[in-house]
C-alpha cells in the first residue's frame, strides 16, 4: 500500500525514500522520525541545529546503524541496508562527518580501499590505482599527492581525499556530512562544480551544513529536522535565510550583533619574525588587548601550522615571542598554558578529544591544578565547572559523565571550547572554532568572543570563511603559501580583496 | 535553546530504555557476575571450597599477580605494554636473596630496599626507551625481557639462592592481622592505586595519555614524562612482587616468573581494561586477578589436569574481550 502511495505522490524520479526512521541510543531516543524524499538529479540540504540527529538519520540510511524502526525505499522498492558495503552496492555512497581514514596508507590505496585495482585477482595493483587516483584528484581539481600517506595530510586534505572516494564510487546516491566543514571557500567552489555535474548525471544528493550560505547556492529541496524529528520540506527557491533559521532552531534568533569594540592600546603579545621551514616564514603580528585578529588564507597557506607553533605544538626555527613587554620561551602547550594562552585545534578528533572518555574529563583535564589540592582532585568544584560550562555553551549532554563519542560533532566542538576556557586564558589561538556548529551556536560563540576580548584579552582566530572574519573581527592578517601577505583592519576591505590577497 | 528528545519517547522508547539499560547493566558488570558465577558454582561443586583455610590460600596464589596486574594496570591505560616483568621479578628477588643469604645476612629493609630500586632502574630503561627513544613497548620490553633475564642468570651463576634470614621470609610467610603478609602487599597496592588512578591529578594523566596522545600533548601534558613514570612503576611493583615471592618459597630461583606477565596482563584485560589505552580500572582488575585465581584454584580442587586449565584459561580471556565488545557497541 505504502509502495503504491509513494509512487502516485512521486512520479518516477523519487530515489530514495525514508519514514518514520527512528533511533534510540541507551535508552534515549536521538531520532524519532526521520524523513526525507530524494529525487534524481537534485540536491536536498538536511538542515538542523547540532545534535538534531542528521548524521544518526544518514548513518542509518547507509546501513551504518540499524534503526529501531522506520521503512526505507530505494527506487520504488523497500530495502533496509544491514552494512555499509550493501548500501555501496545498491549504488549509496556517504561522506561521513567524522572522517576515519587509514593513517598508515596512502592516499589512493584509501581512495580505492575495500574495491582496489588487482593484479591476477589476488595482488594489489598498486600502479593501476595510484594512476587512477591521480586522474580522479586531478579531473577534480583537489591538490592532493596521490603517493603521500593519510597521516601526513592536513584536515582539509583529508576531506578532498574523502570527497573523491565518495564521488568515484559511481553511486546513484550520494550522501554529503557536513562535506565543506575543513575546507576553505576556494575547495568548496571546486567542489560545488562537482556536485554540479554529478546532478546534471541524475545522482540524487543529500547534504549537510550549517553553513546556510552554502545551502542556497547549491540546494534545490531542503528537509529541516529539529530535536530528533522531521519538522518540513520543500523547495529551496520557496524559503528565505530568516525563515529557515527560524525552522532550524524553532523560533528566532536575536541578532546578536557582535562587531568587536574598540581595541585599547596595549600590546599582549608581540610575534617577531616566526619561521619553520617548509611551512611559514618571517611572521610578524601582534595581539592587542581587546582584539581578536582573523587569520585568513586558502588551505595549505601555513595559518594553522604557525598558530601550532605559537602554541608550542611544534617548534620553530627561528623566531622571538614578546609578552607583556618581556621574551618569553614557548616550547610546549604547557609552556603556552603556564603564561595563560590557550588554543582550540582544527581537528578535535586527532588533536583535541578524549573520545572514549567523559564529557567531565575531558572539560576539566587542563585546569585540574586549580580544581585539585596536593594532587587530589576536588570533584564537587570540578562538577560545578563543568556543568557552568555545559550551561554556558548550551552543550546538548544527557549527563555529563556521558562518553564525548556520543555527543553530535557540533556538541564535542563546544566541549573544546568549553575546555579552553576553564584555564581562564588571555590568549585564545582558535584553528575554525565554529567547524561544524550551527548558526545559532556559532552567533553565541562569535558573541562569547567579543565578550572574552572586551575584558581585555586577545583573540587569533583562523577562519577560512569570509564572513566570519569580515563579522567577528577587527584585524584580519592574511596568509599565502606560508607568507604574511597582507593586514588589515576590517572595516576597510571586502570579500573580494580577502580572497584576492590570499590567492 | 532546545527541548530534550526525552519528551517525546512513546512506549516503545520505554521499552527499549528498561531492555537497553539491563543489556547496559550486564555489559558493565558482566564480569563481575561471571565471578559471582564462578564462586558460586565452585561451593556446590566442591565441599573444600568455602573453608576460610582454601579461602586464604587463594588469595595468597593471586597475591603476586595482583600486584603485577596492578602496575600493568597503569601501562596499559597508555596504551603500552610490559613483557618483562616476569624477568625483572627474578632478578629482583635475586638481588634481594643475595643480600639476607647466607652466615653474615643483610637487614632484610636493606635487602628489600635495593631490590625495589633495582626494579625502578629496570623500569625506567624500558621507559627511556619507550617515551624518548620511541621505540614500540612491545619490542622494548620483549628485548628487557630476554636481557634482564640474562642478567639474573650471570648474577646469580645460574644457582638459586636460599637460606635466607627468617627477617625476611617474614615477608612471604608471615601474618598481619591474621592475614598472610603478602595479601596485605597486594591489597595495600591495589587500594593506592584505585586512589591514584581514579582521584588524582597524576591518574587522570595516565587516562588522558592513553585515551589520545596528541590531544595530550596539546592540553599540555607531559607524555612522555607520564609513559616513563608507568615503566618505572611497573619495575617497582615487579620487584615488590619478587621479594614477596622469594621471601614465600624461601628461595630466589633463576628461573622464577618466567610468563608471569601473561597472567598479568590476562587478569587486566579480563577486567575491561582496554589494550589500545585509556579505558579501564583497578576494580575491575582485581576481579580479573580474582577470576583467574579462583579457576586455578577450583579446577585443582575439582581434580582437573593443568592442561584443561589452560584451555579454560584462554576461553575466559576470549569471552572477557567479548563481554568488552558488547559493552563499546553498545556505546559507539
Ligand atoms: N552513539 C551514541 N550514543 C548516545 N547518543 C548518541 C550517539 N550518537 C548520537 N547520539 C545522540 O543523538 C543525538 C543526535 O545526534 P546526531 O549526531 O545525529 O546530530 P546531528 O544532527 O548530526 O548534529 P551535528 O550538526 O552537531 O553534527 C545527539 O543528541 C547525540 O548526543
Ligand atoms: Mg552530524
Amino acid at each position: 500500500m505504502n509502495v503504491a502511495r509513494h509512487e502516485v505522490m512521486s512520479g518516477s524520479d523519487l530515489l530514495l525514500k525514508a519514514e518514520g526512521i527512528q533511533k534510540s541510543y541507551g535508552g534515549v531516543l536521538a531520532l524519532h522520525d526521520g524523513r526525507i524524499e530524494l529525487c534524481a538529479g537534485t540536491v536536498h540540504a538536511l538542515c538542523g541545529g547540532n545534535g538534531a540527529g542528521k548524521s544518526t538519520f544518514l548513518n542509518i540510511l547507509m546501513g551504518l546503524e540499524a534503526p529501531d524502526s522506520g521503512r526505507i525505499w530505494l527506487n520504488g522498492s523497500e530495502t533496509r541496508f544491514a552494512s555499509p558495503a550493501s548500501a555501496l552496492a545498491a549504488g549509496i555512497a556517504i561522506i561521513t562527518q567524522e572522517l576515519s581514514p587509514v593513517p598508515d596508507m596512502t592516499v589512493a590505496e584509501n581512495i580505492f580501499l575495500g574495491r582496489e585495482s588487482r593484479r591476477a585477482g589476488w595482488f594489489v595493483n598498486q600502479t593501476v590505482m595510484r594512476r587512477k587516483a591521480a586522474e580522479l584528484l586531478e579531473r577534480l581539481n583537489f591538490a592532493v599527492d596521490p603517493r603521500v600517506k593519510m597521516r601526513r595530510l592536513s584536515l582539509g586534505q583529508i576531506q578532498l581525499v574523502e570527497i573523491a572516494k565518495a564521488i568515484d564510487q559511481r553511486s546513484s546516491v550520494l550522501i554529503m556530512d557536513e562535506p565543506t566543514s575543513a575546507i576553505g571557500d576556494k575547495e568548496t567552489a571546486v567542489l560545488f562544480d562537482a556536485i554540479r555535474q554529478l546532478k546534471s548525471a541524475g545522482v540524487g544528493i543529500i547534504y549537510v551544513s550549517h553553513r546556510l550560505s552554502e545551502l542556497f547556492s547549491i540546494a534545490d529541496e531542503y528537509t529541516v529536522f529539529r530535536d530528533g524529528g522531521f519538522v518540513r520540506t520543500g523547495l529551496m527557491k520557496d524559503i528565505d535565510r530568516d525563515e529557515l533559521i527560524r525552522l532550524i532552531v524553532g523560533g528566532s534568533l536575536i541578532d546578536q550583533q557582535c562587531a568587536a569594540t574598540e581595541p585599547e592600546k596595549a600590546t599582549l603579545l608581540e610575534v617577531q619574525g616566526y619561521s619553520r621551514a617548509g611551512e611559514f616564514e618571517d611572521i610578524n603580528l601582534s595581539l592587542k588587548s581587546g582584539e581578536i585578529v582573523g587569520l585568513y588564507g586558502l588551505m595549505g597557506a601555513g595559518r594553522s601550522e604557525f598558530a601550532s607553533s605559537l602554541y608550542g605544538i611544534s617548534r620553530r626555527n627561528r623566531g622571538r615571542l614578546v609578552m607583556d613587554g618581556a621574551e618569553v620561551e614557548i616550547n610546549s602547550p604547557g609552556d603556552a598554558l603556564k603564561f595563560r594562552i590557550a588554543m582550540i585545534t582544527e581537528d578535535r578528533k586527532a588533536s583535541g578529544l578524549f573520545l572514549s572518555q567523559s564529557v567531565r574529563k575531558n572539560i576539566s583535564l587542563t585546569s585540574l591544578s586549580s580544581l585539585s589540592r596536593r594532587s587530589f582532585i576536588n570533584e564537587r568544584k570540578e562538577k560545578a565547572v563543568v556543568q557552568r560550562m555545559i550551561e554556558r555553551f548550551h552543550i546538548k549532554v544527557r549527563t555529563r559523565d556521558q562518553p564525548v563519542r556520543q555527543l553530535s560533532g557540533g556538541n564535542q566542538q563546544k566541549v573544546l571550547f568549553a575546555r579552553s576556557l576553564t584555564t581562564s586564558p588571555r590568549i585564545l589561538i582558535c584553528d575554525e572554532p565554529t567547524r561544524g556548529i550551527d548558526e545559532g551556536a556559532k552567533r553565541e560563540i562569535h558573541a562569547f568572543l567579543a565578550e572574552f576580548a572586551a575584558q581585555g584579552n586577545a583573540v587569533l582566530m583562523i577562519s577560512s570563511e569570509v564572513q566570519e572574519i569580515l563579522a567577528s573581527c577587527n584585524r584580519v592578517v592574511v596568509f599565502r603559501h606560508g607568507r604574511q601577505v597582507a593586514e588589515s583592519p576590517v572595516t576597510r576591505i571586502t570579500p573580494e580583496r580577502l580572497l584576492h590577497w590570499a590567492s | 535553546m532546545m527541548s530534550t528528545p526525552t519528551k517525546q519517547m512513546g512506549r516503545a522508547g520505554a521499552r527499549s530504555r528498561t531492555l537497553g539499560s539491563l543489556g547496559q547493566l550486564f555489559a558493565r558488570y558482566g564480569i563481575v557476575i561471571a565471578l559471582g558465577l564462578i564462586v558460586l558454582a565452585l561451593s556446590v561443586l566442591s565441599d573444600n571450597f568455602l573453608t576460610s583455610g582454601n579461602l586464604t590460600n587463594v588469595l595468597r596464589q593471586v597475591s603476586i599477580n595482583g600486584i603485577l596486574a596492578v602496575g600493568m594496570t597503569f601501562v596499559i591505560l597508555t596504551g603500552g605494554i610490559d613483557l618483562s616483568i616476569g624477568s625483572v621479578l627474578a632478578l629482583t628477588g635475586m638481588v634481594g636473596a643475595s643480600l639476607v643469604a647466607g652466615s653474615k645476612p643483610h637487614s632484610p629493609i636493606l635487602a628489600i630496599l635495593a631490590a625495589l630500586a633495582v626494579g625502578v632502574v629496570a623500569g625506567a630503561c624500558s621507559g627511556i626507551f619507550i617515551a624518548w627513544v620511541r621505540l614500540p613497548a612491545f619490542v622494548v620490553t620483549l628485548g628487557m625481557l630476554s636481557a634482564v633475564r640474562g642478567l639474573t642468570l650471570i648474577y646469580s651463576q645460574g644457582m638459586p639462592i636460599s637460606n635466607l634470614s627468617s627477617g625476611f621470609k617474614f615477608l612471604g610467610q608471615g601474618t598481619f592481622l591474621g592475614i598472610p603478609v603478602s595479601v596485605v602487599l597486594f591489597g595495600a597496592t591495589a587500594l593506592a592505586a584505585w586512589v591514584v588512578l581514579a582521584y588524582t591529578v597524576y591518574g587522570r594523566r595516565v587516562y588522558a595519555v592513553g585515551g589520545n596522545m596528541r590531544s595530550a600533548h596539546t592540553c599540555g601534558i607531559n607524555v612522555r614524562g607520564i609513559i616513563f613514570s608507568v615503566y618505572a612503576l611497573m619495575g617497582l611493583l615487579s620487584a615488590l612482587a619478587g621479594v614477596t615471592l622469594t621471601a614465600r618459597t624461601t628461595a630466589a630461583l633463576p628461573q622464577a616468573g618466567v610468563a608471569y606477565e601473561l597472567d598479568a596482563i590476562a587478569a587486566v584485560v579480563i577486567g575491561g581494561t582496554s589494550l589500545t589505552g585509556g579505558i579501564g580500572g583497578i576494580p575491575l582488575t582485581v576481579v580479573g586477578v580474582l577470576i583467574i585465581g579462583l579457576l586455578n584454584n577450583g579446577l585443582d580442587l575439582l581434580g582437573i589436569s593443568s592442561y584443561y586449565q589452560q584451555v579454560i584459561k584462554g576461553l575466559m580471556i576470549v569471552a572477557a574481550v567479548l563481554i568488552d565488545k558488547a559493552r563499546h557497541a553498545d556505546a559507539a
